[in-house]
């Protein structure tokens, strides 16, 4: 009793101690003085969770039991730590640079961010990690029982031991596990406290086995002789379990929670890798180099039936070693409470990250605007989900009756999260690797192992009826829990490890090949599977739909509204915006984050953010967001460019107008002064001779005759000019009445050249026609047709300033008569060939024959008779085109 | 393996310098490692059993002389790997972890 009480004063200076530990180095890692505890040696030794009490106990029960097969435990995590370049250095690339939490996050954000994985991972883990829970509380228990040996405590007081350790366990972890939610989910006060418990755990055992070696078997070949002797002399192992279990082990090395948490979550460094590939196989070798002389010893002195679990206490106290059976006590409760305490904290991320914080967003999250209330909810859950869990460890203890073998406890807890192997390696390696498929692998796998081994573990007819374990459910035998599709005689735990990975793989395979995976997951998929292309540092936040009241809501949520407030100001200042809502650019939402950070943990921020902003770093629905603004943005620019084009059409259409008007308006001015010089003239001389008529007496006949000739022919002048000016009115207000006759184009042309070189000097023009095109019959008014052929040819024999003044009559017929009038002079300058067709206009001053109407009436004969006339530049000359529709012209008959 | 990401990075030399060729077969000795492991520790399945059966003694020198060596082996290169990542790898991003293209077998 005495020993007792001493052991209960231990264990309490020892708690005390661990407390101190992680206190020391939480300050020292709020001072920033945490290089120590971030070295390579600090994280080798936080692995060595994977030594749990089964390790320091169970290992030689379990040597005594089955030989050499404890050694399969440690042989598969050591490969897979030596072979570290093949996976460890993937996952931990991916786990830093996706900002993974937890394995259930792993999974999730490989698969999609999917919730429902995360969920199920999350249930596999608490499923699979409780009877590994109990396994610690059963052990710490077993030893405080063998030093109250001769009290005989009774089932009751054993359950009080258990839920004292519980408890004790609960209330570090919830102190170290919650108490800093803050940056980057990382716990130095606890990964310290494993790593001293690390060490004194090898200590102890070490302890223990150097005692054995050289104090009871007298060295090292002593030893061995000892070994050859007793009843583990022979070589003799099962070698399906052999092979099976290292795999079993490397595979569960990877999937464990706890081992997930310190190997990747809690990684500070990636080089850390290169050293614990070599000195953690060199820990697990230490911690089970002595197991079987220990367990030959044990065998040799103590009492048959005495439990070989606790040998390694057993044999100090059996020869009065008290004070290293206390050593060794230390070593077994270390042992267990850090695997407990690594256990509940990465148990209740998951849980709080997965289960808890996604069902409070969604039913209590819209209401709640109190400050810091997510930040309480937070804390709650995970404290909630560390008591839970450690309880649930403690019921599963007290329903299984803490009896079967520690081995066999943990090796059902391994082969529970090995059934996340699958879909682990397939999300880090084969990109093809679907949702769908990870569902489905997992589902069937952890159906089969809770059918198989989980339930059976409880013991026939807690779960299963017995008549189930014995002749299968409903009394079909192909599916015993134990004999699956009838292969019996198998053990049991490689039986069920075999049919739940082949179900679990092969669902996971088909089903991937068989669906396809939605675009968020094959996005994810080639970021985890390319990780060493794609990323050299964690990825920053770069989408940038948030909204920026949202997030405003939430932080202030979390932060407390005046300091959100001051924090979303300050960031609207820093990017140049007025008022309190900054734009949700990455940066923006990258230093929100990190605050939030502060009050939620790294991960639940990440998770809050990226419910608001729509995704972890870049999702698809980002990347379609951004798509359909770039669209929406290209669409408007092109508008804005068709607008613009249109505008500068328009623009330099106006510019054409004003110039045209402006030369109308010199034109009109010129004219004006024309018409008045042009009226002037004639009137001026018809005055003049009209006067000297009325004035002069005694003219000669002669010269009367000649003055009144003249007064005569300025009066035709005048009148003629008049009458072109009347003819364009009449024609412009469309008063004119069309005489339509019927006759032949070449007639009509033959009058208007005739007519045309009627004119005073004419002759010297040479006309070329094609008599056979010109054979065209022609029903119009053919009056006004052959006036405006007389203005044009009358106007080339004018204007026409080559040496030998020539012009062509082309007439073409297609589905309208086009006739050409080409001259071979200087032709019109570009500026002039816009107001040819002006009334008024000239194109020379020199020659100034006429009023310059003679093309503007063309132009509206021709526009009455349904055609149209234009000047054709480039032709080598003046160039006028003539195009009549084609129903004036009949075919030649 | 690294040289299978070759093609994928350009025109990167087919031949390497001495010094960027001891780099790959670290890396490739690394690759190795749990492999011989892996070998040495199923051989005991070959044991014979009954009648000549191994003597425990010598299969704990076996096996923890074999771990013992895998310790060793993976030490060296451990110190191999931290030497060339301090040296710089050329060919790499220089975050220290010199490799291939993520391992995928």
């Amino acid at each position: 009793m005495t020993m007792l009480n001493t052991l209960v004063a231990v264990c309490s200076a020892y708690a005390v101690f661990l407390f101190a530990i992680a206190f020391v180095a939480e300050r020292a890692a709020m001072r920033g003085q945490a290089r120590w505890l971030r070295s390579p040696i600090v994280y080798t030794l936080s692995l060595s969770i994977y030594c749990t009490a089964w390790t320091f106990y169970g290992a030689v029960g379990s040597a005594v039991r089955s030989g050499f097969e404890y050694l399969t435990i440690y042989l598969g995590p050591s490969l897979v730590l030596i072979g570290w370049w093949w996976i460890l250095r993937k996952l931990v690339r991916i786990g830093r640079s996706q900002r993974i939490t937890s394995v259930a996050d792993l999974i999730s954000s490989r698969y999609g961010k999917s919730n429902l994985l995360a969920v199920g991972v999350t249930i596999l883990a608490v499923v699979g990690t409780t009877p590994y829970i109990a396994l610690q509380l059963q052990s710490v228990t077993l030893s405080f029982e063998v030093f109250g040996v001769g009290d005989l405590p009774t089932g009751e007081e054993q359950g009080h031991t258990a839920l004292w350790v519980a408890a004790g366990l609960a209330l570090f972890t919830v102190i170290f596990g919650t108490r800093n939610l803050d940056a980057n989910e990382r716990h130095n006060g606890v990964v310290m406290a494993i790593a001293v418990e690390a060490v004194v755990k090898l200590f102890a055992l070490l302890a223990v086995g150097v005692f054995v070696v050289w104090g009871l078997s007298g060295g090292v070949s002593g030893a061995l002789q000892k070994i050859d002797a007793s009843p583990l002399g022979a070589w003799q192992i099962d070698g399906g379990r052999w092979a099976g279990l290292m795999m079993l082990s490397a595979a569960a090395f990877l999937c464990l929670p706890r081992i997930f948490q310190v190997l990747v979550v809690e990684n500070d460094n990636e080089t850390h890798l290169r050293t614990a590939s070599w000195a953690f196989p060199f820990y697990l070798g230490l911690m089970s180099l002595f197991v079987v002389p220990i367990a030959v010893i044990g065998l040799e002195m103590l009492p048959q039936g005495s439990n070989p679990d606790l040998f390694v206490l057993t044999v100090p106290l059996s020869v009065g070693q008290d004070g290293l059976a206390v050593l060794s006590f230390l070593g077994g409760f270390s042992s267990a409470t850090s695997m407990v305490i690594v256990a509940a904290i990465a148990l209740s991320t998951m849980v709080s990250n997965h289960v808890v914080m996604p069902l409070w967003l969604r039913y209590a999250g819209g209401g709640a605007k109190v400050s810091g209330d997510v930040r309480s909810v937070v804390l709650l859950a995970r404290r909630l989900s560390i008591i839970g869990v450690v309880m649930l460890g403690y019921l599963y203890y007290r329903l299984t009756g803490g009896g079967a073998g520690l081995a066999s406890i943990g090796l059902v807890s391994f082969a529970g999260m090995a059934q996340v192997m699958p879909a682990m390696l397939g999300g880090i390696f084969w990109r093809g690797a679907s949702r769908i498929g990870a569902l489905t692998g997992l589902t069937l796998g952890f159906g089969c192992w809770g059918y198989t081994l989980f339930l059976p573990s409880f013991g026939a007819g807690v779960f299963l009826p017995d008549a189930w374990i014995a002749a299968g459910p409903f009394g079909i035998g192909w599916l015993r829990p134990q004999a699956l599709f009838g292969i019996e005689g198998m053990d049991p735990l490689l039986h069920a490890v075999v049919w739940s990975l082949i179900l679990n793989t092969g669902g996971f395979v088909l089903a991937s090949l068989a669906s396809f995976p939605q675009p968020l997951e094959r996005l994810q998929g080639a970021q985890f599977v390319n990780v060493f292309e794609h990323s050299a540092a964690p990825r920053s936040w770069t989408g940038r739909v948030a909204q920026a009241e949202d997030l405003m809501i939430m932080a202030q949520r979390i932060l407390g509204a005046r300091d959100a407030q001051a924090l979303f100001e300050r960031e609207a200042q820093l990017q140049g915006l007025g008022g309190t809502l900054p734009a949700p650019t990455p940066d923006f939402l990258e230093t929100l984050e990190r605050e939030l950070a502060g009050s939620v943990g790294a991960a639940t921020a990440h998770a809050m953010v990226g419910q608001i902003v729509g995704g972890m770093s870049v999702s698809v629905e980002d990347l379609m967001a951004v798509a359909d603004e770039t669209a929406q943005l290209m669409e408007y620019s092109a508008r804005l460019e068709a607008q613009s084009q249109e505008l500068a059409r328009t623009a330099a259409q106006l510019r054409e107008a004003n110039a045209k008007l402006t030369r109308l308006s010199v034109q009109k001015d010129a004219f004006l002064s024309q018409i008045s010089h042009e009226l002037r003239t004639p009137m001026t001389s018809i005055r003049a001779f009209s006067e000297i008529l009325r004035d002069t007496t005694g003219l000669k006949p002669q010269e009367q005759s000649k003055y009144a000739s003249i007064i005569h022919d300025e009066a035709i002048r005048l009148t003629r000019l008049l009458d072109d000016l009347l003819d364009l009115s009449v024609l412009e207000n469309g008063q004119v009445n069309l005489n339509l006759r019927e006759g032949r184009l070449s007639d009509v042309l033959d009058r208007a050249v005739a007519a045309a070189a009627a004119d005073e000097h004419g002759a010297r023009l040479r006309i070329r026609r094609d008599r056979g095109a010109e054979n065209v019959w022609l029903n119009t008014d053919l009056d006004r047709l052959s006036q405006v052929f007389i203005n044009l040819v009358a106007n080339a024999r004018k204007y026409c300033d080559a040496e030998r003044p020539m012009l062509e009559i082309r007439v073409r017929q297609g589905d309208r008569l086009v006739i050409d009038f080409v001259d071979n002079g200087t032709g019109i300058s570009s500026e002039a060939q816009d107001v040819i067709f002006e009334k008024f206009s000239r194109v020379s001053d020199q020659k100034a024959g006429g009023a310059g109407l003679g093309l503007a009436i063309c132009r509206q004969i021709i526009t009455r008779l349904g055609g149209e006339i234009r000047y054709l530049p480039g032709q080598g000359g003046a160039a006028f085109r003539v195009t009549l529709p084609a129903r004036i012209a009949m075919a030649a008959q | 393996m690294s040289d299978s990401d070759l093609p994928r990075r350009g025109k990167p030399p087919v031949f390497l310098e001495r010094q960027s060729y001891r780099r790959r077969r670290v890396n490739d000795a690394a690759r190795v490692l749990p492999f011989i492991g892996t070998l040495l520790w199923m051989i005991p399945l070959l044991w014979p059993e009954n009648g000549a059966a191994v003597r425990s003694s010598s299969a704990i020198i076996y096996l923890f002389g074999v771990w013992g060596l895998l310790v060793l082996g993976a030490g060296l290169l451990s110190w191999r790997l931290s030497v060339q990542a301090r040296e710089g790898d050329p060919e790499r991003d220089g975050t220290g972890v010199p490799g291939g293209s993520g391992g995928a077998p």
